[in-house]
């Protein structure tokens, strides 16, 4: 990394700057662990929660419920927190829920521009890109070329709105059906739904 | 803040770049770095408010170079300082000073699935009148505190209409620095693309964000 580490800086408006972090993380965890304050089998708990539980196949069942049962979808739009809390999912970074949904003639963008926000229960940690600065800068002043750069070139006349999670109220976009897909069950629907058209950078 | 995190509407900071099939972590450290923000985070020490106002303070060009998880790590360390659960003398050491052993209960394992299932709600059910109907114009007032905020730079000043009552939430501005929740209403506002970034903006877009109560007047 080639930068100082900030060790030895003790005023208030010091700020500690990792040097080598996968030694700085080391340390760390032995450090808190010697003190009684973390115990790492629930690090290695937490870490398979999101790496094995929690992530988008839950989504993907949120959305297939919801291209098969109207009234479900109906319940989601109106009250997502609740609708996706029936399939079993909620909590850590998506308390507060809110579904928005694409049309033949509007399109759905999910952004944070001040940090990562992003609804975890439904889609588990989000990828480095949606973390980014160029998406994060891009997304609100450009939307269609970020969707031009993800290969999505859309219609004249879609309406582009854009979400930007400012708050503690997590978004997830429910893309159109896909053609051809009527007699498809609701679990074969669910695996054609990607992490990328629930963020709104793909259909 | 007006800090270089505020980046929506910015140019210059490159292509987005996409990796297929990318794992949830690349490396170990990350995911231990995440499961210690997590674990940490359990003590309730601190508010997730102050959680990202930590990171905001890393200072520009570092938190333009760091990656994601390094920014987590170092806002860790601030924090854990911060709360006196450690001292800068052990974070150079990496080993406890004598006699400052603190025994707070650690989270464990077998708490940490109830512990994500119930996240910690951030509505709260005190009652507050809306100043604002659906349907209401109003303006993102032109504020710049130098704490933390969640009103975007890049909506202040900026007319819209309030399109969701969303109840009342926590202000995260005062909660950032432990000056109390002070719940106000939020609304979400919707911006025409054409109001923020003007007339090279398609007419038919919009950009929407969830504002507090404190942070819009009416137009």
């Amino acid at each position: 990394m080639g930068h100082d580490s900030g060790h030895g800086h003790d005023d208030d408006a010091a700020q500690y700057l990792p040097s080598e972090p996968a030694l700085r993380v080391k340390a760390l965890e032995s450090l808190l662990v010697a003190k009684g304050l973390v115990d790492p089998a629930a690090l290695d708990a937490l870490i398979d929660a999101y790496a094995h539980r929690i992530g988008p196949r839950n989504g993907a069942r949120v959305v297939a419920r919801a291209w098969t049962n109207p009234a479900y979808k109906a319940r989601l739009l109106r009250d997502a927190t609740s609708a996706i809390r029936e399939l079993g999912f909620g909590g850590r970074a998506g308390e507060h829920m809110r579904v928005v949904e694409n049309t033949p003639s509007i399109h759905n963008l999910v952004v944070c521009t001040l940090c990562s926000c992003y609804p975890w229960p439904v889609l588990g940690l989000p990828p480095n890109w949606y973390k980014s600065a160029p998406y994060r800068s891009r997304a609100v002043i450009d939307p269609r070329g970020v969707l031009r750069e993800f290969g999505l070139e859309l219609e004249p006349g879609v309406e582009v709105r854009v979400w930007d999670s400012t708050a503690e109220l997590r978004y997830l976009v429910v893309p159109e059906r896909p053609a051809g897909t009527e007699s498809l069950a609701e679990a074969e629907l669910a695996k054609l739904v990607t992490r990328d058209a629930m963020i709104g950078v793909a259909r | 803040m007006n800090g270089v995190h505020d980046m929506g509407g910015m140019d210059g900071l490159g292509a987005i770049a996409r990796e297929e099939n990318e794992p949830v972590f690349h490396t170990r450290w990350e995911a231990r770095t995440f499961a210690l923000v997590l674990a940490s985070g359990a003590w309730g020490l601190w508010n997730i408010d102050a959680s990202r106002h930590q990171r905001e303070l890393i200072p520009g060009p570092d938190y333009l170079r760091m990656s994601y998880y390094e920014k987590w790590l170092a806002g860790l360390v601030e924090l854990l300082v911060k709360s006196k659960l450690v001292t800068r003398a052990e974070i150079v050491s990496d080993r406890p000073e004598r006699g400052t052993a603190i025994a707070r209960p650690a989270l464990l394992a077998g708490q940490v699935a109830a512990l994500l299932d119930r996240g910690t709600p951030f509505t709260r059910t005190v009652e507050v009148p809306a100043r604002f109907a659906l349907g209401s114009r109003v303006r993102a007032r032109n504020l710049h505190p130098t704490g933390h905020t969640r009103l975007p730079r890049y909506a202040r000043g900026h007319t819209g209409v309030v399109t969701a009552d969303h109840g009342v939430h926590v202000f995260p501005d005062s909660n950032a620095h432990f000056l109390g929740e002070q719940p106000q209403r939020l609304y979400c506002v919707r911006f025409a693309a054409a109001e923020l970034w003007g007339d090279s903006a398609d007419p038919r877009d919009s950009v929407s964000a969830d504002l507090w109560e404190g942070y819009l007047d009416g137009a």
